[in-house]
């Protein structure tokens, strides 16, 4: 990373973080909402973009993050039950998942890794102890010493930081040699595997980093919700973490969070203009897919004639 | 054969052969252009919604059963001509990317055009009772749907494997760049099965009205059950999108009946399974 674009970062962050002094509670919780929603975008474009899965059955892990958070938190509300133990589960669900998904490519891991998210949202949906169709509500924030996360600046800090935290890991993921090693998979796995690469540890490991930083948005969701249901399973929700990353632009990570903005404030603006907004976000992701395949960071190298 | 056993097994073979009708245009447009159309429930939609329209203002379901259809079938090849085509030399998954944005798109459509809530559509009024068979009583609308189905199978086989046609659509199911060496329109074929996929969509979506009603996340609910149908099956493989149908038909429904709590999971499961012992599902070609 040049010295110009950490300053920016860091000039990004810093706004980010005076964001609740300037704005009303509406807009800072917008900000919020777009935050998690990055982080969870940022880990399918870990997959999606550098590694070359595409999953659609990313929420499973979301999913996972966010049931076990509520269940946890509901039980004691600390750091543990709020960051570890989510994160945890997700990357064991992703082991698993992982496990029989990456022996398979294309078209028939896109339909592997929807069952997978398919059979959590099933089981949630008609199971009483997680609360079947209502999921589970009343979800208390964690207490931290010293700081209030009940409150919106309390948690705005708390979200920011984590969310750093989750880019800097991604970041350091993808410009790695094992970030590099993806990248090999992803232009030519065959190559890669008789350079002597074991591909699909390298595809599994991926899948497992993906699945625990998603875990984390789930987590952080219902730390904002307060409740989660069934729907965070469904396949609605993966789909709506690609359009993001498609929107913002696969492979660069910013574009995840970029994509998630753009999906988020469509949806909250147009919504408050007209009632078809999802006509005008399928247009829109239309157009993307069509005419900027590079999404809103393609477009921006493509005008300002930066690359990467 | 208990007769509630029997009258399950019935209502799971509607909802087969419904399957069938489904998938069957999905396994095909897979076939021939590698693409995933995930907007293949959307076209199940609007040919319900299409029919909706078309019973109220004629009273003729059967003239909806052949209009509706044919509208979808227009769209259908309206979407390959201006966005498809042009993506066919992109990596093949953003085709199924594209295919997403039409659900959101269509969805929103129909609830512009027809509103938000459940519309029921009658059934003709030929098939509006049931019937006593075997000592199960079914709304004879399913037994319409059963044999409509199968019939429309028959058909569908005839097509594929007895006229020139069918040959065409085989060899660029096959080989599509050999087959345009060969001297076919290759594009026109992708066209016409697109389209073709698309009305046979809509057909299924006219033909479950009756049963399911029409509401706008319809699309949506179907479009897994028939993925899974066609990944069970085998991707591209007609022999396959039946025998798949049929099963998944049966798993569900029966599921439903005596294992209300893990119904929706067991289809998953077979799934799962199938796509981990055998990648190319049972009927399909094995993997490159």
């Amino acid at each position: 990373m040049t010295g110009l674009r950490l300053l920016a970062a860091v000039l990004v962050v810093i706004g980010l973080g005076l964001f609740p002094l300037a704005a009303g509670t509406y807009p800072v919780k917008l900000l919020q909402e777009i935050l998690i929603w990055g982080i969870f975008a940022m880990s399918l474009d870990l997959l999606m973009g550098y590694a070359g899965m595409v999953s659609f059955g990313h929420s499973a892990f979301f999913g996972v993050g966010g049931y076990v958070a509520a269940l946890a938190l509901a039980k004691s509300p600390g750091l543990v039950s709020a960051l570890l133990l989510p994160a945890v589960a997700a990357g064991l669900a992703a082991l698993v998942i992982g496990f029989f998904s990456i022996r398979v490519s294309g078209v028939y891991f896109i339909m592997l890794t929807l069952a997978f998210s398919q059979m959590f949202h099933a089981y949630t949906f008609q199971v009483s102890w997680l609360g079947a169709e209502d999921g589970l509500v009343g979800i208390p924030r964690p207490a931290m010493p010293g700081v209030d996360l009940a409150s919106l600046r309390g948690f705005h800090g708390y979200l920011l930081v984590l969310v750093v935290l989750a880019a800097l890991l991604l970041w350091r993921v993808v410009s790695s040699p094992f970030g590099h090693v993806l990248r090999g998979i992803h232009e030519n796995e065959a190559r890669m595997a008789a350079l002597g690469y074991a591909v699909d540890r390298y595809k599994l490991l991926a899948f497992v980093i993906a699945g625990v930083v998603a875990g984390l948005a789930g987590s952080l969701y219902v730390q904002f919700n307060g409740s989660i249901t069934p729907d965070a399973f469904f396949w609605k929700t993966s789909g709506e973490a690609l359009l993001m990353v498609i929107i913002g632009g696969t492979g660069t990570l910013g574009g995840a969070v970029l994509g998630a903005a753009a999906f988020i404030l469509l949806q909250s603006l147009v919504s408050t203009y007209t009632e078809r907004w999802m006509l005008i976000l399928g247009a829109t992701f239309i157009l993307f897919v069509l005419f900027a395949p590079g999404g809103i960071v393609g477009a921006l190298r493509g005008r300002i004639g930066l690359r990467a | 054969m208990p007769v509630d056993v029997f009258g399950q097994a019935l209502n799971g073979l509607a909802y087969g052969v419904l399957l069938f009708l489904l998938s069957v245009g999905l396994t095909l447009i897979f076939g021939m252009l590698d693409v995933v159309n995930l907007a293949h429930g959307s076209f199940y939609m609007l040919g319900a919604y299409a029919g909706l329209s078309l019973i109220a203002a004629t009273g003729n379901f059967w003239l909806a059963l052949v209009a509706a259809p044919l509208a979808v079938g227009l769209i259908g090849a309206l979407i390959e001509r201006s966005c498809l085509r042009p993506l066919y030399r992109r990596p093949p998954l953003d085709q199924v990317l594209l295919t997403f944005g039409f659900i959101y798109l269509f969805e929103d459509v129909v609830k512009w055009i027809w509103g938000g809530r459940i519309r029921s559509i009658p059934p003709p009024d030929l098939f509006s009772g049931s019937v006593s068979l075997g000592g199960a009583v079914i709304p004879s609308y399913r037994l319409f749907v059963i044999v409509f189905g199968l019939a429309m199978a028959v058909l569908l086989f005839l097509l594929i494997e007895r006229t020139r046609l069918g040959a065409i659509i085989r060899a660029g199911v096959f080989d599509a760049e050999m087959t345009a060496g060969l001297g076919i329109n290759i594009h026109r074929v992708f066209t016409a099965v697109f389209a073709f996929g698309a009305a046979l969509g809509g057909l299924s979506g006219v033909i479950a009205g009756p049963i399911q009603s029409a509401y706008p996340s319809m699309g949506v609910t179907i479009l897994i059950p028939a993925l899974i149908v066609v990944v069970v099956g085998g991707l591209g493989s007609l022999k396959g999108s039946l025998i798949g149908s049929l099963l998944i038909g049966q798993a569900e429904t029966f599921g439903k009946a005596w294992l209300p709590e893990a119904s929706m999971l067991i289809i998953y499961v077979v799934m799962a399974a199938i796509v981990v012992v055998r990648p190319q599902g049972l009927f399909g070609r094995p993997l490159k």
